[in-house]
């Protein structure tokens, strides 16, 4: 901490963003990184806490305060050396991480939290820029062979801790392209796939092999997007490999039964983004599209959001997001809900560019003609105790060209684990604790949604670095790599 | 023996950590001639000393204490004829005074083996004497011990060609007497309190005026002597050590011997080295020269002795012993300086603090440390009688019978000489010692400076990295960050805060640092710690490297060589000198390098090995004529790994000193294990002259360093403040000089077995055992594994750490982001099953060990009870405290929402050490707004107060700085607490900087705002246990009302201090674990000095238990309670009471930030800054739901162990255990078992708080007092009394003072409402806390402490009308005068002693001339002195204002310039005069009137002095003004001359 009193003489500064109407006309990423004076000042505002709550928000236990103190010092590259050390991914997350860190950091019990996410995001760029950013292969190999089924952020954690660590992995991905939903849930405006591309360059040089097209499992109709081109059965996978790795995501989406759901223009919030990043990436046309279309996105989560900002940019005439639950917070008591991460309304850039939002509500029934949806039919409702009831007399409708569902995923693709026949939780995800990651089945791992359910990007990374250890110790008898 | 009924080693409880302090004094006649009237007189003063000893439990037994006499010839030659005995001529026969076993045949064999050695020795037995006695008035404790008392009578035998030749004879024979009579098994029965042709010892385990009634010689009219020296001890038991008595053979001592440890080491080391002529081979007999078990005075008396027998003059053994402060002493002649210089190389000084008076039955003397820190008057009659005693006022001498009244001075002695028939003063003595040898000349002959050899060329090439280095020996990123940087950047060590809570090494996951094992012992109670800072006079870090001259080789012609360091951490120069030391010094030194490394593929198993070998090679060495040992690591590599530097150090060290070698070589160490502080003071205290860090000077060079400060000048930053750091550890032990800290071992070990302990650091405590060598070793090895290793954590970084703040990779700690959240949770909401969330992570740690209670389990007294019918909680939240934190370390929000919460449940809150508002005493009807009580101002975060609050603090501090400290604060409480020491920085000062003193906190403090506050380390008037006890009776005066409690820090040892504290009444004892949290400390301190509470207190309750003491107090614990797992465990283990601070802080907010240094706390809790404080959002109502929270865990706990009230559960210790299944490997070998003993006492002795203290006010002077002043007390009516007093009459208006305090606060009455007329010699602390409108005036003198905290009243002591006695010239007050005084006038037409007007916030001061450290620390008010000062005057002066008559132009070289400046009155007042100077630039020194010119106020306050007093040194002043005012000095603080100009400018503004 180079300034102990910067945090009383500095404020925080935001990220600057282009323009609403600029960044609409492309996918482009439109945050700005911090210059470097604007991210020393932010670092001056860090107080190096005796207990960093930050560091213990923060699911990869980002040691923040030393990253924070380096960027002030103008000490970029061991800002980056040390904010690698926790992080194998810095430049997805400090884009697209949420940050409880800074839920938890202490300046937020009464004051605007250091932009940890902010500085993060500067040096990683920084880091890529200068060149920092190289294959760190291992000096030696062990010859163990460890299979990794999934490429989102916590196969490729996974991945590359383990090679780092010397063993011959593999990566399968079961889509054309490596980065699972980092690659196909998330808008290119929010998260530029540049991103995975030089991430799994990195890797590649590092030993990690990668494989796309190919689902790992017995049935190849999986109920999810899949652009796979074959089969491997699990049993070949174990047989030619020390250790399993399943660390898929968790891409079922929950649906919304009610009558008149089998209506064109009612889609599930991926069948409309993962074909626009496909799109983006020079893989076709998206087959659909919101333009002059009125559009209601249903849930209020960040995949609503991302339907909004993907809908705003097809040119929907009109977006309208509804929740079930009630409007939350504007400010949330942080002397009850510190450190932890809180329930409060939180606006989004893709809001930002237009959107109309209602909460309290659920939808009844859809209804169109012509087998085409146009509108919906909806109710308002209360909470009381956990629980909701329908207010009487308050049903109304809202005009609906296209229905985007983004309520949440189920759990991880079940096809995957019944294939190897691991033993699932009562959420169907696979069972494994956090200690070995492992599996009922020998030789088989699991992390991130595929073992926790959905989550963040953060947690997926954090559960991929965690079972490379784990796996490695099962591999080697002891591990030097970091929990 | 029998009469040493000390009990065994048992528990926590170790006999070897009594200690005592006393009360000395003696008579002699200047001109040698015996009278029994000497005798008497002695035996007088004893009786009058009496309040300097103590009882313990039983009345009848006192501490013990004796006289001793010349042998009175005629009555043994009357005695010895009625028993047929022939004396021979006086001198040419001893006489031994011996105490037996009451076993007769016992008895027979130890008066077989003295007969047989008298024989031996060729000398004559000529008969045995039984001593007559009356023990009508001992005690039963003491009858139960009494040994059968004889004397012996020995011709000189024809082998004694003189007495001396025969008193040698006789030192031999007790010597050797006393080896046989221990070699033999069982009860051993025999001690001999003196053998003497000289001298005789009376003593015993006796009260003061018990021993001129036990011993019925004394009565005898013909038992005569020319001397009569006396000792009164207050120990630290009460158990019946009649040998512990003092006078010794030589020497009655009133002090402690810190380093004793070390002295006596050091003196087994020199066995081989050293011969002597006079001796020859009778030397060698001696040895062991001073036997284990004994008092430190024992083992003093055994070197003085030697060195007196062995051809030294009494004086000059006192001089090697007890040197002057002579290294860094402007003011010391050149050859008194070569003398003590000389010396040094030859003894190391027996360090502490000291009044010893000494005698060898020809010349009596006396003389005192070199920093004063005991208390030793002395008068002269006109018919040559010399009277020495601790206070005055022992014996009624007619006043115009006396022809000087002086005292002893630091550093000086004082010598009669009564064959010579005339006083020796201190200035002949020594200069006559001095110019006897050619020591200067000798010493530029001899000496080398290493400093000063030419540079050789450089080091051995390193076989690692820097990073493979630094991760081998532990190297953390924290090192670098919080250590090594603070270091580089400021040459200061770092400072933290919020106390430790990290896991104790031995329960810790990661591989810690063997360092980390040991804990520095600090001073509290028994004897002070040293200001290492504003004493630094005092303090001497100069090291000798190489072997030791022979103690006895005074007349050798070949001069002994000395090779010498200002300070003793080496650069990479020097240690490159050492090594090539015999070409430097052609030969004359020889060094040789040992290995500390070994190659790691042996693993720990190899170092056993390789510690015996390289104990090998230094006997070899040495043997060779090697004289510098150098133990280095520097060869480590991947392949070789180093032997924890510590270990080897200590081993080689011990093994020399058993060979008796140690003294013919040097040792020095040069490790890349050593970078902090606590290391290089460990290296030291185990042996270590000299060390060389060669890696933190490697990684300085590699770090990132502030602009402007190249590697060099880092370096040297960090050699300074490692410099700093050692004289800051050493000094909170009470230790001056490095040389006598080196070997002293002032350390204890935890978590250690004791096997390897003993084998490897002889003689230091460790208390639950632990891991041994080789897991010690193992931890290196992995250390070592890992930083060669391939662990990618540790390819490019250190590992993270983690102790001093939380990492997420580092160690583990009790407060974690979870355990805060959970608790702020808890409380805000209420909710009480979050809390036992947050109870389950603290209590529960069986995987994360990181306290000692948290391997305890808790066995069941019985059934479960049901829970209703346990005591209800409202109960339980009455034994609940919050911690002293003072309005200054945190804000007034946080100190009152603690006030409130507490007075709320019927707990206390505690004022810290900053005072507390007068305006918070008052009760509140409820609605008020806290801004209303305290001011819209000084309110950030205001709150409502309900009906029934109260802001006011229950318990009130009294710490070292007494800042605060008035009549009408201490009238407020209902407890008054003393802090002896803080768990995170015990036998340390503290410091709140100047920018944290704001408005309010300057009016609590009768400060200015802005300027800094120092706290003092020690309690000034606190430099021994009888000192407390003085302290203890003045507050009780202050407000008899009040419980006094005492605040101790657990320490090996603290069972034993607990015990003498219970003896100096005290009420109440606290208990404070290391951990315990603090606004600012040396982090060094906060994780290397003091014990976790478990130890201390079970170690005082068992203690205390033992000594059947524990019913009459009360006993706290605290440091890092935080459940009520914790509380429980602290019942069990005997505590009454709970202190919480920490956890009720976190309640309140903080988030353990561990920013409190830097004004920063960002939740308002731990900060001044106004902005910050209105983020603060703590509520009374959590705090108040917290400790419910506690209690209610308690009684669930207690329904669990089948308890209903809570006073059965306290020191249940036997219902813990060790919980099992506890896998840790390091965690394996402790053993509990002396925490859980339980000693073996009948079930009437108490176990708990249930007896009150007899404070006896009830014979205090005071009643008088206050009887008849009742109309001024009732009806503001002036009335004058007259009164007689003597030294017994103690603290002499306190209680007055409360009684004015209580009915009209501060402000108290009208001036000279009371005017009381003493005449006689007052007791200590005459005066004390004297309030507004009483007057004393004093025909006399006074003791120690007159004026003590006086706030308002005023105090005139003048000589007697029939006084023959010059007033400027003779002593008229004693020591420590005038400290903490608030406000008050004094008046003192005479001298005073050392340290007068120390912490004066606010009175004003007329006196003659002042000893050392006068007006120290110093924060408003005036004093003058028209006279000589001693040194270091204004050392720490940061307000008010001085003026000093510096008649001889010397004031200067005497006055500490640090914070102030001097300036010539005159030229002030020229200025004035010109116009340049506003009249009202002197400042408000919070009087109106002192809003004049220098001239005006001096002139005016001389004119009070002489009306008052009558003085005529301010008679002459006054009549010859012109003359006398060019020669006065002004001295000015420079903070407080800025602070007051800004005051006036902001004045000026507003107006």
């Amino acid at each position: 901490m180079g300034r102990p009193t910067g945090f009383i003489e500095f404020q925080r500064q935001s990220e600057a963003c282009l323009p609403v109407a600029e960044r609409l006309k492309n996918y482009r990423e439109f945050t700005l990184h911090l210059t470097d004076e604007q991210a020393s000042v932010q670092g001056a505002r860090c107080m190096d806490c005796g207990i960093p709550f930050c560091t213990s928000g923060c699911p990869v236990n980002n040691i923040i305060p030393d990253w924070n103190d380096l960027v002030y010092r103008g000490n970029w590259r061991e800002a980056l050396a040390v904010l690698h050390s926790t992080n194998n991914f810095p430049d997805f997350t400090g884009r697209i991480c949420p940050a409880p860190c800074e839920a938890a950091c202490t300046l937020n019990i009464n004051d605007d939290a250091v932009g940890i996410k902010s500085i993060e995001h500067a040096i990683i760029d920084k880091g890529w820029e200068q060149g920092w950013v190289v294959a760190q292969p291992p000096a030696a190999k062990t010859g163990k062979k460890v299979a990794v089924v999934g490429s989102g952020p916590a196969g490729l954690a996974a991945a590359q801790q383990l090679a780092r660590a010397g063993h011959d992995v593999t990566v399968f991905e079961k889509n054309d392209r490596i980065g699972g939903l980092l690659r196909y849930g998330i808008p290119d405006f929010k998260f530029e796939k540049s991103h995975i591309d030089r991430r799994v360059a990195q890797m590649q040089a590092e030993g990690v092999m990668f494989r796309t097209g190919v689902l790992i499992g017995k049935d190849s109709d999986i109920g999810v997007t899949s652009f796979a081109s074959e089969t491997i059965a699990p049993e070949t996978l174990l047989t030619e490999f020390d250790a399993v790795i399943l660390s898929g995501g968790a891409e079922t989406p929950r649906d919304l039964p009610v009558p008149g759901r089998e209506l064109d223009g009612v889609y599930y919030a991926l069948e409309l983004l993962i074909p626009q990043n496909r799109e983006v990436a020079g893989d076709g046309k998206n087959p659909i599209s919101a333009s002059g279309k009125h559009v209601i996105v249903i849930g209020g989560g960040d995949t609503g959001s991302d339907c909004v900002g993907t809908s705003n940019r097809h040119g929907a005439l009109s977006v309208t997001q509804i929740e079930v639950m009630p409007r939350p917070p504007e400010q949330e008591d942080r002397s009850l809900v510190w450190p932890n991460w809180p329930l409060k309304l939180r606006t989004s850039s893709s809001h930002d560019e237009g959107c109309s939002r209602d909460w309290a509500i659920t939808t009844k029934e859809f209804i169109g003609s012509n087998g085409k949806i146009e509108k919906l039919r909806a109710v308002r409702v209360e909470w009381k105790g956990g629980r909701m009831n329908e207010i009487a007399g308050s049903e109304f409708e809202l005009k609906a060209d296209l229905v985007l569902l983004a309520m949440g995923f189920t759990n991880p693709l079940q096809q995957v684990l019944d294939a190897f026949g691991v033993e699932k939780d009562a959420r169907g995800n696979a069972k494994a604790d956090t200690e070995n990651y492992r599996t009922s089945k020998d030789k088989v791992f699991a992390a991130g949604d595929m073992r926790r359910g959905q989550s963040l990007v953060v947690w997926a990374i954090r559960e991929g670095r965690q079972c490379a250890r784990a796996v490695d110790e099962y591999l080697m008898g002891s591990s030097v790599l970091p929990r | 023996m029998s009469n040493s009924a000390l009990p065994i080693q048992q528990g926590l409880y170790d006999p070897r950590q009594e200690r005592d302090a006393c009360g000395v004094g003696f008579v002699a006649h200047i001109k040698g001639k015996p009278s029994h009237d000497m005798v008497r007189q002695g035996l007088q003063i004893l009786e009058n000393l009496t309040h300097r000893g103590a009882v313990g439990a039983d009345p009848l037994a006192g501490d013990g204490a004796g006289i001793l006499l010349q042998i009175p010839d005629a009555f043994f030659r009357a005695q010895c004829a009625a028993q047929g005995i022939v004396l021979p001529p006086a001198g040419s026969y001893g006489v031994g005074m011996l105490f037996l076993s009451r076993d007769a045949t016992n008895r027979a064999a130890s008066e077989q083996i003295l007969a047989e050695h008298i024989a031996a020795e060729g000398q004559q037995l000529l008969g045995w004497r039984d001593v007559p006695v009356d023990r009508a008035g001992l005690g039963e404790s003491v009858r139960k011990a009494e040994p059968v008392i004889r004397q012996v009578f020995v011709a000189r035998g024809e082998n004694c060609a003189d007495v001396d030749a025969f008193e040698r004879k006789l030192f031999v024979i007790r010597k050797t007497v006393q080896h046989a009579v221990r070699r033999l098994p069982g009860d051993r029965g025999l001690y001999v309190a003196s053998l003497s042709a000289r001298t005789i010892v009376y003593k015993g385990m006796l009260l003061a005026n018990q021993v001129g009634k036990y011993y019925l010689d004394l009565q005898d009219k013909s038992v005569a002597s020319a001397l009569a020296l006396v000792h009164q001890r207050f120990s630290t038991n009460t158990f019946p050590t009649w040998i512990r008595a003092h006078p010794f053979r030589m020497i009655a001592h009133n002090g402690e011997i810190n380093t004793v440890r070390g002295n006596v080491n050091w003196m087994a080391a020199r066995h081989a080295a050293m011969s002597s002529k006079v001796f020859g081979a009778d030397l060698d007999k001696l040895w062991p020269l001073i036997v284990e078990g004994q008092s430190d005075s024992a083992c003093f008396d055994n070197a003085l002795e030697l060195l007196v027998t062995g051809g030294y003059s009494l004086p000059h053994a006192m001089m090697m012993l007890i040197p002057e402060a002579w290294a860094g002493n402007p003011l010391m002649d050149e050859e008194r300086r070569a003398f003590y210089e000389y010396h040094a190389a030859l003894m190391e000084p027996w360090d502490g603090p000291a009044a010893v008076a000494f005698t060898d039955g020809r010349m009596i003397g006396a003389t005192l440390d070199r920093n004063g820190l005991r208390p030793a008057r002395y008068l002269i009659t006109d018919d040559d009688v010399v009277l020495m005693a601790s206070e005055m006022g022992v014996l009624d001498i007619p006043q115009h019978k006396i022809v000087k009244k002086w005292r002893l001075q630091p550093g000086k002695m004082f010598l009669i000489d009564m064959q010579a028939g005339r006083i020796v003063e201190d200035e002949e003595l020594k200069s006559r010692l001095a110019m006897a040898k050619p020591y200067r000349q000798w010493i530029e002959q001899s000496r080398y400076f290493l400093g000063d050899l030419p540079e050789v060329a450089g080091r051995p090439p390193l076989n690692a990295t820097l990073l493979d280095a630094q991760q081998a020996f532990g190297y953390s990123q924290e090192d670098i960050k919080f250590i090594l940087a603070p270091m580089v950047n400021a040459g200061e060590e770092a400072i933290g805060s919020m106390g430790a809570d990290a896991a104790l090494p031995v329960l810790s996951n990661k591989n810690r640092s063997f360092y980390d094992y040991f804990q520095q012992l600090f001073a509290q109670v028994t004897n002070p710690p040293i200001d290492p800072i504003r004493e630094e006079i005092v303090m001497s870090l100069a090291s000798f490297i190489g072997p030791k001259p022979n103690l006895f080789g005074i007349d050798e012609t070949n001069l002994p060589l000395r090779l010498e360091v200002h300070q003793p951490v080496l650069s990479n120069d020097d240690i490159a000198k050492l090594r090539n030391i015999d070409q430097l010094t052609r030969g004359r030194y020889r060094s040789l390098v040992l290995d500390m490394t070994y190659p790691v593929a042996q693993g720990a198993a190899g170092c056993e090995d390789t510690v015996q070998a390289l104990c090998a090679a230094a006997d070899k060495a040495v043997a060779d004529g090697y004289n510098v040992l150098i133990l280095s690591d520097r060869a480590i590599s991947a392949q070789r790994v180093a032997i924890p530097a510590l270990a080897a150090c200590s081993k080689v060290h011990h093994h020399l000193v058993r060979a008796g070698s140690r003294t013919s070589t040097g040792l020095v160490v040069d490790t890349g294990s050593a970078h902090e502080v606590h290391h290089f003071a460990l290296l030291a205290g185990y042996g270590a002259e000299a060390v060389c860090p060669w890696l933190a000077y490697e990684t300085i060079a590699a770090m990132s360093l502030p602009v402007k400060v190249d590697a060099k000048q880092a370096k040297k930053r960090f050699i300074k403040a490692i410099n700093k750091g050692l004289m800051k550890v050493m000094s909170k032990m009470g230790i001056s000089t490095y040389q006598s800290y080196c070997g002293a071992q002032i350390f204890e070990a935890i978590g250690l077995n004791a096997e390897f302990v003993d084998r490897y650091f002889t003689g230091t405590a460790t208390q639950i055992e632990g891991i041994g060598l080789h897991e010690v070793v193992e931890e290196a090895v992995r250390t070592h594994l890992n930083a060669f290793g391939n662990d990618p954590v540790l390819a490019n970084a250190l590992e993270a750490g983690g102790e001093y703040a939380w990492r997420v990779r580092g160690e583990e700690h009790l407060w974690t982001p979870d355990s805060i959240a959970k608790l702020q949770n808890a409380t805000r909401t209420n909710n009480a099953a979050t809390f036992r969330e947050y109870a389950r992570l603290i209590n529960e740690q069986s995987q994360k060990l990181k306290t000692l209670r948290g391997l305890f389990e808790i066995r069941p007294a019985g059934a479960p009870v049901p829970l209703e019918e346990v005591e209800p909680a409202r109960e339980i939240v009455r034994r609940f405290a919050t911690g002293a934190m003072s309005l200054g370390s945190i804000s007034t929000e946080a100190h009152t929402t603690l006030a409130i919460a507490m007075n709320r449940i019927g707990g206390k809150s505690n004022t810290g050490e900053g005072g507390e508002d007068a305006a918070r005493f008052k009760p509140l009807k409820g609605g008020e707004m806290l801004s209303d009580i305290i001011g819209k101002s000084r309110i950030a975060s205001d709150r409502e107060l309900k009906a029934g609050d109260s802001l006011r603090s229950r318990i009130k501090q009294v710490a070292s700085g007494r800042f605060g400290v008035t009549a009408e604060y201490l009238s407020s409480a209902d407890q008054i607490q003393i802090k002896m020491a803080q768990g995170a920085k015990p036998g340390e000062g503290g410091q709140l900087p100047g920018h944290k003193v704001t408005e309010y906190i300057a009016k609590l403090r009768f400060s200015v705002p802005g300027v800094g506050l120092i706290s003092p380390p020690p309690h000034h008037d606190i430099y021994s246990i009888e000192d407390l006890a003085q302290l203890i009776h003045d507050l009780k005066n202050a407000n008899p009302s009040a419980s006094v409690s005492v605040k101790l820090v657990s320490e090996v040892g603290v069972g034993t201090v607990a015990a003498g504290v219970a003896k100096t009444k005290a009420d109440h004892i606290v208990i404070s674990g290391f951990d315990g949290g603090t606004g600012a400390s040396p982090i060094s301190s906060i994780k290397h000095a003091g014990t976790p509470w478990e130890l201390g207190l079970a170690e005082a309750q068992q203690t205390l238990v033992l000594n059947q003491l524990r019913g009459r107090v009360a006993l706290q614990v605290d440091g890092q309670l935080k459940t009520g797992r914790d509380v429980l465990i602290g019942a069990l283990l005997g505590a009454d009471e709970f202190g919480f601070a920490t956890a009720p802080l976190v309640v309140e907010g903080c988030i353990m930030m561990r920013k409190c240094h830097l004004n920063t706390c960002p939740v308002g809790v731990a900060t001044q800054d106004p902005e910050l404080r209105k983020k603060f959002t703590g509520q009374p109502e959590h705090v108040v739901n917290f400790f419910f929270f506690i209690a209610e865990e308690v009684r669930e706990l207690m329904a669990q162990l089948g308890f209903r009230k809570f006073d059965d559960l306290i020191g249940r210790s036997d219902l813990l255990a060790v919980k099992r299944g506890i896998a840790h490997w390091k965690a394996q070998g402790l053993d509990f078992s002396r925490i859980f003993h339980q000693p073996n006492m009948p079930a009437s002795v108490a176990r708990r708080h249930a007896e009150q203290q007899d404070h006896e006010l009830e014979k205090a002077l005071d009643n008088i007092l206050i009887a008849q002043a009742q109309d001024a007390l009732n009806d503001r009516k002036p009335v004058v009394i007259e009164s007689a007093i003597r030294n017994v009459n103690r603290t002499v208006g306190t209680m007055l003072s409360h009684e004015v305090a209580k009915r009209y606060g501060q402000m108290g009455l009208p001036t000279d409402t009371i005017v009381v007329k003493f005449s006689g010699t007052a007791g200590q602390s005459f005066g004390a806390f004297l309030a507004h409108g009483i007057s004393f005036e004093l025909r006399g003198e006074g003791n120690d402490y007159v004026g003590k905290g006086l706030c308002g009243g005023r105090i005139a002591i003048v000589l007697p009308a029939d006084s023959k006695l010059a007033a400027h010239e003779n002593i008229i007050v004693g020591n420590t005068v005038l400290y903490g005084a608030t406000s008050g006038e004094c008046y003192f037409s005479g001298v005073a002693g050392e340290r007068f007007a120390v912490r004066n916030s606010g009175a004003v001061a007329v006196v003659e001339g002042v000893g050392d450290h006068g007006c120290e620390y110093m924060t408003g008010g005036m004093v003058i002195v028209l006279g000589q000062t001693g040194r270091n005057f204004a050392a720490g002066m940061s307000g008010g204002v001085a003026y000093v008559l510096d008649e001889d132009g010397g004031f200067e070289k005497r006055c500490n310039l640090a914070m102030v400046e001097l300036e010539p009155v005159p030229e002030e007042v020229a200025a004035l005069e010109k116009g340049e100077v506003a009249p009202d630039s002197h400042g408000r020194v919070h009087f109106n009137h002192l809003n004049k010119a220098d001239e005006h106020v001096l002139r005016e306050f001389i004119r009070n002095h002489w009306q008052h007093t009558g003085s005529a040194r301010a008679r002459d002043i006054l009549d010859h003004w012109p003359q006398y005012l060019p020669k006065f000095v002004k001295v000015m603080p420079t903070e407080y001359r800025r602070a007051l100009q800004e005051i006036a400018a902001q004045q000026k503004e507003a107006a």
